[in-house]
């Protein structure tokens, strides 16, 4: 009888673990999944498969290498990889998507000392290196199944003033239209978003500040406001990457000035900048200043007394 | 200052013996009575081995203000008086006792004459009776204040921790006595308002105390939300009175009392009849019990009789006094029931495991948990980097240790646990910087003295 557990309190957990919520992230994903693969046929499932397959490896042969314990089953390498395969142009080169992987998981997640530790988001980081190292593959889109126009391009670029057509609001809503393979079907990323808020596994506070300030902030300057809030990474970015645990500040506060800060960010890069995007950008500048956001939005300790 | 609600967890009820009548065990041939059964001062035994002793007869006596008399739940005889280590690691005095079986009651058990306030508080002290909702503070030492001071008597019968029953069997079974003891403490007390707070998982009681309590004035009935921890002291007053106890005091200071409903049927108890705490109903449940119930059992009672007398499923791996959020764990069945044990929990191996801890992903849950919105993996942070400053700004000293962050925390961070260690760094760091404080300002004394 001398074998029994001492520990401290308390004796039970809830159900989630890291596990258990990274795997909600990727089941919330398989919408956007299936409308890439509708959309843009099966070689987004391979770029898809690629991206998250090289993320995964990348992370296990560092902390091998490293000697650090094994966290490829917390899945978090697998949704880093997974989001930023849909946040690239279908026809990418395979080689310069796993090279993306590579860079999301070892230099921006691991040199920074791996989960919870980076300052900025894996994927909109190796995406935004991608962008700047592959920019001609970067900007090569595909022109979508159920798609009127023969021209690619994407809203943005012709509202910008680019040639081709708009899609119909309907269109931009279900994701018959140019641009990366995961970011242009709403719909799709809408239920993913609506099952993260009610499995609890992000918040309303992030996604709707971010969102409401685009299409406020476009609509007072005149810019098509549904298009601008359909259009590009806006949904994507909003709901999957400016709500990432560890780069955004976790109190309700926090996260609408965090939310707020990208709308705005994204609205003056689109308007007056020289991309016609500007979304991931946005999360990037504020992920920076993501540890001031946090230190300023601190909880108010309840019977607390400033000394 | 602070308005909403406080957060807390939706932690699994698992009030499986809700319904179970406490049944008495049968006398356990020998009880082991430790003298510390409450904060402040150990009781001092005023028996010796040899010595013959009745149910509700004094065995060891106040050590001090800060203390509570103990009294026999059994007849039969001293054995001896041992030195034992108890389940918080500290050495403890216990009074073992062998039983005879007859559980003969003492000559000198009548109710106490109670004339006033002062008398009351003497006849609370001498019940013996501490919190027994778990805190285990003296509860004659809690109503020694100022009448006059009291707006608000709050009976805690929330009871909020998973598979415990105790308290609510009190109430459905000694709804009368709860009820006198709440009309004593407006007696004497004459509080606005006597309000009994109850989780809204437990309608029968909610019912029970409505319909027992017409007619005192000032009483009430107030439905919490099945949040845990609705029972903790600062967030019963807070959702009761919505007055905020301030750091650094107590619930006396915004007008408040409060008294778990088992420690006011004890003194109710004990000023009708002149028996005195001397056992306990303590719920027995857990995954290696094969019979959940609550059972009554004389304060002492160690724990192997208890669970031999439910029945175990298979050998218990972990072992508790109280609820799995707060409770503790003992390190042997020999432990004995003491006043402020309200259950014992006995886990199999699966349930006792220890979770393995993982990295931080900074989800926030710990923070969106806290009833007192403190951020605990800032506090863990903080503690491993040896910040005192940045614990005292980040007020761990507020934390009533509920456990809310550990149990919500995905990657198992041990953040409760830390909290406490975090607690004592602060404290030693307060104490030095006033000591150094004192040092240097005695030195400066000394210089103009010169």
């Amino acid at each position: 009888m001398n074998n029994m557990i001492v520990s401290v309190n308390p004796h039970i957990y809830a159900k989630d673990t890291t596990q258990t919520i990274m795997r909600d992230v990727l089941i919330a994903l398989f919408p956007a999944v299936i409308a890439s693969i509708v959309f843009f046929g099966v070689k987004a499932l391979l770029v898809e498969v690629v991206c998250v397959a090289t993320a995964m490896l990348c992370e296990w042969a560092f902390e091998k290498i490293t000697k650090k314990p094994c966290t490829v089953m917390d899945l978090s390498a697998a949704v880093t990889g997974l989001i930023l395969a849909l946040n690239l142009p279908v026809d990418i080169p395979v080689w310069q998507a796993m090279f993306g992987s590579f860079v999301a998981v070892i230099v921006v997640k691991q040199f920074f000392g791996g989960i919870g530790q980076n300052f900025a988001n894996p994927a909109i980081t190796a995406r935004v290196i991608m962008l700047v190292a592959f920019s001609g593959a970067m900007t090569s889109w595909a022109v979508p199944a159920f798609a009127d126009a023969t021209s690619a391009a994407t809203p943005l670029a012709v509202i910008a003033g680019g040639e081709g057509q708009l899609p119909s609001l309907l269109q931009m809503f279900l994701g018959a239209r140019g641009g990366s393979m995961g970011e242009t079907s709403c719909l799709a990323l809408l239920i993913g978003g609506v099952y993260l808020i009610c499995r609890k596994v992000i918040s309303w506070h992030t996604p709707v500040a971010f969102m409401g300030t685009v299409l406020v902030l476009t609509a007072l300057l005149g810019e098509q406001p549904l298009y601008q809030v359909m259009a590009g990474g806006l949904f994507l970015g909003a709901i999957f990457m400016a709500t990432d645990y560890t780069t955004s500040p976790p109190t309700p506060a926090g996260k609408l000035i965090f939310g707020v800060g990208c709308g705005l960010i994204t609205v003056l890069i689109r308007v007056w900048g020289n991309y016609p995007e500007g979304v991931s950008f946005s999360i990037l500048l504020m992920n920076i200043l993501n540890p001031y956001i946090s230190d300023w939005t601190r909880t108010k300790p309840f019977g607390g007394v400033q000394a | 200052m602070f308005s909403g609600k406080l957060h807390g967890i939706h932690a699994p009820h698992r009030k499986n013996t809700v319904d179970r009548v406490p049944v008495r065990l049968p006398v356990p041939p020998v009880i082991t009575v430790p003298m510390s059964m409450n904060i402040g001062a150990p009781a001092k035994p005023v028996v010796k081995p040899g010595d013959e002793v009745k149910v509700g007869q004094m065995i060891a006596e106040a050590g001090g203000f800060m203390s509570a008399p103990i009294y026999s739940g059994v007849s039969g005889k001293v054995k001896r008086l041992d030195e034992i280590v108890s389940s918080n690691g500290r050495f403890d005095t216990v009074v073992v006792i062998e039983t005879d079986g007859q559980q003969a009651v003492w000559e000198g058990v009548k109710p106490p004459v109670v004339t006033d306030k002062d008398s009351f508080v003497e006849a609370v002290r001498q019940c013996g009776c501490v919190g027994l909702g778990g805190a285990g503070f003296p509860t004659s030492v809690k109503l020694n204040v100022d009448p006059n001071r009291v707006h608000a008597i709050i009976i805690n019968g929330a009871e909020c921790e998973p598979y415990i029953t105790s308290d609510t069997r009190t109430m459905i079974d000694n709804a009368d006595d709860v009820i006198y003891g709440a009309q004593l403490l407006q007696k004497y007390y004459t509080a606005d308002r006597i309000v009994i707070g109850i989780e809204d998982n437990k309608p029968q009681c909610v019912k029970i105390m409505e319909e027992a309590g017409k007619g005192v004035p000032g009483f009430e009935v107030a439905a919490l939300p099945a949040l845990y921890p609705q029972g903790g002291e600062k967030v019963l007053i807070y959702n009761t009175t919505g007055e905020i106890v301030p750091e650094g005091k107590l619930p006396i200071d915004v007008g408040a009392i409060v008294i778990n409903c088992t420690t006011l049927a004890v003194i109710a108890k004990y000023i009708r009849t002149g028996m005195p705490l001397v056992e306990k109903v303590v719920t027995v449940d857990g995954s290696a019990v094969a019979n959940p119930q609550n059972v009554i059992v004389p304060v002492g009672t160690p724990i192997q009789d208890v669970l031999n007398f439910v029945g175990l499923k298979c050998e218990p791996k972990k072992v508790l006094y109280g609820g799995p959020m707060m409770g503790t764990s003992v390190p042997s069945l020999e432990a004995p029931v003491v006043k402020n044990t309200n259950a014992v929990l006995a886990f199999d191996a699966k349930d006792a495991e220890d979770p393995v801890p993982s990295a931080c992903i900074r989800c926030g849950r710990c923070v969106a948990h806290c009833p007192f919105n403190l951020m605990p993996a800032a506090i863990e942070s903080a503690y491993n980097n040896k910040e005192p400053e940045t614990l005292k700004a980040l007020k761990v000293n507020l934390c009533m240790e509920c456990g809310c962050c550990s149990f919500s925390c995905p990657a198992r961070r041990p953040l409760v646990q830390v909290n406490k260690l975090a607690k004592a760094m602060l404290n030693q760091y307060n104490a030095e910087q006033k000591a150094a404080a004192e040092k240097k300002a005695a030195k400066e004394k000394e210089k103009e003295a010169v």
